[in-house]
């Protein structure tokens, strides 16, 4: 892990994101009746993160997260917000601008085998960013540069002419980190990059992207749908639920003592791996009903609808995100008074 | 490229004196095994392509090479031995026409020009075709709309109207074959490609490419047309029997090429015509014509197959 | 459980011996189950763990006739005193759906979006139970009350995509269950899911298991989300089965040290211990070039060099098995 933080005051964050939203919308009906409705992806998410530090962002399937990668990587358009890469903000550059700050900031995806073209070799993938932006040069260099980010991630440099169908997913999953790496990034988005990987090879993963960023200071976010995941890599964690930001904490805070009912509940939802404890936890298990849709969320906090908790003030008032004692920031009217500590 | 040195010596940290690499990294690069390679191999296991394959191939050989196995040529008419039937003999295998001409060369020599028209005519719409429905599937929005509804007029115009004036204009000229037919088969290439050029868009390697920065152009180029290569060539090859029955209708009309060359339709004409008297005349022609039609269609098939993404097993 | 030297139990409701599964493919026959042995109680819950490539899906396709074209089987499985591999496509009908239900991995693409959830459930029960359509309607709503979807008598005129990804899965959860079936296999149910909506569907597999006589069958390769819900566990690698043994000997007593492996690269909440993830090394071995010898050789960190011949599956009391040349200890091994 890298060296914990003095107090934020004194660093400067090299990614900014401020009250970024992105909505997008399409038409439902037929000609004589058409109504256009919303999709609300992301609703104001901020957050700052520093150099060498991870950010987890967990959330289910609905809430965003990857929309959000995506926002910041300006492969789509937010409606709002600002995202300040070293204080200049990518949502205001043109595309060419943009397509030269992408060397700083890249990508691992989802799924290993459909994020590597399977008609180009290993070589070809992890080489392809070199080539677009140094054109000129040599192809021995390439190759050697190759090679060496082969090793780096782990992989055999002779595997370097085969093609993306004969690897596993977590050798896959290795190409796409080395790809991301050879232009030296300062900032890499994890886009649930385990999630697609049997478990054993999950660790594996998410330990190569510990010692890369250890080695390299780089600055990951990591995304998952998995709070157990995202924990031995994270410095920071942040909750999202249909679009919006509903916690976000250091590491060890967020797992001791969640202040927010939803992550409490992801918390509550991790599979243990022990017969006794987990009948035990069965009968706390206590989230029902569905994410509502996203075109209708809910007034007021969106998390009311599932919300053990929840009171007539839930209904009515949506939540800020707001700073708690300890730096934390949550957004739930009763934070204060609800004691979420996990109990052994 | 500073931040590449730096790099380098992050690697030389990594290769330790015992590292277990060392000895993979003396290794020669294991050769991958391509998806290419795998659709070939798939393709040999179908009998009928790979008959036809062969058969094709025999084709070829014989009209480039044919007629000079025979002692006539296709324009020579000899007067003693007018329609007469195949005879060893004379050397008319195939036998004669009404004026004298052989048979086995002039159908030979017309397959020369029905196999151009067809490969030609076939590679015009190719290439015109795949960039037109590349360029409209990936960029979309209005530009896809304008192109489109380009090709969905041009589409509805009546094509033997166009090639009628055509050759009203410009005369009866074998390279007015390939532009009319090229002219009009590019629309399908294009609407086919752009279909697949909007599935392609979306997959997550491009958008790997783009979150890599690559530019626009390169990605049509790198990751687009090579993952299209599969569909266009199997449509290539059912592309171009029908341009060659295209051909032989407009020879039909008397509107294909004009003598002393002919192809297959303009012999199937002139046959049609003694039909009863010198069956021959119309046999060897059709058969010929037939047997490429089929053989392609068979191939086309079995590389459809073949290429078929989700038999990976 | 595993190959037991004293006495067989007794009514096994499933019994499956030296069961073989292998595919013919361009790059020659390839085996992806080899010889597999378990018995199955009644009202009892297996769980079969292993990682792609482990041959766990391709044994229940194989007990149920689902095999692609391209694969055989080879070996018996006793059901109901028939033996399924033995019996004919059309006899196989007649058990699947009525006495041995399947549901498969991902819930979007095992249902046919253009037809109501009505119409495919009660197409189910009408072919197996011969009921009216009134009658095989209301059995359904039942069904779907039963998997806790709110208001069956409405929702199940929806059509699929109408549903989320949890109610998805909760429905072909109902229509295993529609015929009443005395065996469940469930092939990765909650691989697709979120982790909140695994948590409900895992809890409402416990439920069935307490509520009904039920005997299930889960295959996943997350050994964690099985510890509430099997009563034994069978772990595979490379098409053999390494371990099994009850759930709380797997769990707290692994002995195979892919089991310990496994156990110890799964991420945990309730453990503050070092922050790295213990990883098992490489990668599973390619079903087409399966090693000799012991084939978790090249991953284990107890390799020694009489793995390179077949480990003998060393067996104990309870059902308990390891094929490792390590001894079974009962002692308490640090999981």
């Amino acid at each position: 892990m890298s060296a914990q933080p003095q107090s934020s005051a004194e660093r400067v964050p090299v990614l900014k994101v401020q009250d970024l939203t992105v909505h997008f919308s399409d038409h439902v009906g037929h000609v004589f009746h058409r109504t256009e409705r919303t999709l609300r992806a992301v609703e104001g998410i901020s957050f700052d993160l520093y150099p060498g530090e991870t950010l987890g962002i967990v959330g289910e399937s609905g809430s965003g997260k990857s929309t959000l990668a995506r926002a910041i990587l300006a492969l789509v358009r937010p409606k709002r917000g600002r995202v300040l890469w070293l204080g200049e903000d990518l949502t205001q550059l043109d595309e060419e601008s943009m397509r030269q700050k992408r060397k700083d900031i890249q990508v691992v995806f989802q799924d290993p085998t459909a994020s590597l073209d399977p008609r180009m070799t290993a070589g070809d993938i992890i080489a392809e960013p070199l080539r677009t932006f140094f054109p000129h040069m040599a192809p021995l260099q390439i190759e050697e540069r190759t090679r060496g980010m082969m090793k780096m991630v782990g992989l055999l440099p002779n595997q370097i002419n085969r093609y993306p169908h004969e690897f596993s997913g977590g050798q896959c999953q290795r190409i796409s980190i080395a790809r991301s790496l050879v232009l030296n990034p300062k900032l890499i988005i994890c886009d649930e990059p385990v999630s697609a990987l049997d478990v054993s090879i999950q660790a594996q993963i998410v330990n190569l992207l510990r010692s890369l960023q250890k080695k390299l200071g780089l600055s990951l976010i990591f995304i998952a749908h998995d709070l157990a995941v995202v924990r031995h890599i994270s410095d920071r964690v942040m909750v999202m639920y249909m679009g919006r930001s509903m916690e976000l904490a250091e590491r060890d805070a967020i797992y001791r003592k969640p202040l927010h009912p939803y992550t409490n509940a992801l918390i509550k939802s991790v599979p243990i791996p022990d017969p006794d404890l987990a009948r035990a936890a069965r009968r706390e298990n206590w989230l029902t009903g569905d994410m509502p849709s996203p075109y209708h969320p809910p007034p007021g906090c969106v998390f009311h609808t599932r919300c053990p908790y929840a009171v007539n003030r839930c209904h009515a008032d949506i939540p800020a995100l707001r700073r708690m004692e300890h730096g934390d920031w949550v957004a739930c009217h009763r934070a204060e008074e609800l004691d979420l500590s996990v109990r052994e | 490229m500073r931040g590449l040195f730096r790099f380098s010596q992050v690697l030389s940290t990594d290769v330790a004196a015992d590292d277990p690499f060392a000895a993979a990294l003396a290794q020669e690069p294991i050769k991958g095994r391509s998806l290419w390679a795998d659709a070939w191999h798939r393709v040999l296991r179908n009998r009928a392509a790979v008959t036809s394959g062969i058969v094709m191939l025999v084709m070829v050989m014989l009209v480039i090479f044919g007629p000079m196995l025979s002692e006539w040529s296709g324009d020579y008419t000899d007067w003693d031995h007018t329609s007469s039937p195949p005879n060893l003999e004379t050397g008319h295998w195939f036998g004669t026409d009404a004026v004298g001409r052989d048979i086995f060369v002039r159908t030979l020599q017309g397959g020369r020009i029905s196999l151009l028209v067809g490969v030609v005519a076939t590679l015009v719409s190719l290439v015109i075709g795949v960039s037109y429905g590349a360029i409209a599937g990936y960029y979309g929005g209005t530009t896809d709309r304008l192109m489109m509804r380009a090709v969905d007029i041009i589409y509805a115009l009546p094509f033997m109207f166009f090639v009628i004036l055509l050759m009203v204009v410009f005369g009866r000229h074998i390279l007015l074959i390939f532009v009319a037919i090229g002219a009009v088969n590019w629309l399908d290439m294009a609407r086919i490609v752009r279909g697949q050029t909007l599935g392609l868009k979306n997959t997550e390697y491009v958008e790997a490419a783009r979150a890599c920065g690559v530019g626009h152009w390169a990605i049509i180029r790198r990751h687009i047309v090579p993952n299209l290569i599969g569909v266009v060539i199997v449509y290539v090859t059912l592309t171009i029997p029908q341009v060659i029955l295209v051909e032989s209708f407009l020879s039909f009309l008397g509107l294909g090429v004009q003598e002393p060359m002919s192809s297959w339709g303009a012999l199937v004409n002139d046959g049609a015509q003694d039909m009863e008297s010198a069956p021959w005349t119309l046999a060897f022609p059709a058969a010929f014509l037939t047997i490429t039609l089929y053989c392609f269609n068979y191939i086309g098939d079995g590389l459809r197959d073949a290429l078929d993404p989700k038999d990976k097993s | 459980m595993g190959e037991r030297q004293s006495s067989p139990i007794p009514n096994p409701i499933l019994e499956v011996r030296d069961l073989h599964v292998s595919f013919d493919t361009p790059d020659g026959e390839v085996e992806a189950v080899s010889g597999l042995d378990f018995e199955l109680r009644h009202g009892e819950t297996l769980a079969i763990v292993g990682e792609s490539g482990s041959g766990k899906s391709q044994t229940a396709l194989a007990i149920m006739g689902l095999l692609a074209q391209n694969g055989s089987a080879k070996g018996s499985a006793i059901f109901g005193g028939q033996d399924l591999m033995q019996l004919s496509q059309d006899e196989l009908n007649e058990v699947r759906g009525r006495e041995i239900s399947m549901i498969f991995q991902d819930p979007m693409t095992s249902l046919n979006p253009y037809l109501t959830i009505e119409k495919q459930m009660v197409e189910v029960v009408m072919h197996h139970q011969r009921l009216r359509k009134e009658e095989a309607r209301a059995h359904a709503v039942e069904m779907l009350r039963a998997v806790r979807i709110a208001d069956p008598e409405e929702r199940i005129r929806d059509y699929p995509h109408q549903y989320s990804g949890g109610m998805r899965q909760r429905v072909l959860i109902a229509m295993g269950l529609l015929c009443e079936p005395q065996l469940l296999i469930a092939d990765e149910p909650t691989t697709a899911l979120d982790v909140t909506v695994q948590a409900q569907i895992t809890h409402l597999i416990a439920e069935l298991r307490e509520k009904t006589s039920m005997s299930i069958i889960i295959i996943t390769h997350d050994l964690a989300v099985v510890a509430d819900i099997a009563d034994c566990i069978i772990v595979m690698y490379a098409g053999q089965m390494v371990e099994c043994g009850s759930a709380r000997d797997v769990f707290y007593h692994p002995q195979h040290p892919y089991t310990q492996g496994l156990l110890k690269s799964v991420p945990r909440l309730d453990r503050v211990d070092d922050d790295a993830l213990q990883a098992i090394p490489g990668n599973p071995p390619n079903p087409v070039s399966v090693p000799k010898g012991c084939r978790f050789r090249d991953r284990c960190a107890y390799a020694m060099d009489v793995c390179r011949d077949e480990p003998p599956l060393r067996t104990a009391e309870g059902g308990r098995a390891s094929r490792c040349v390590l001894e079974i200890d009962r002692e308490d091994n640090p999981p």
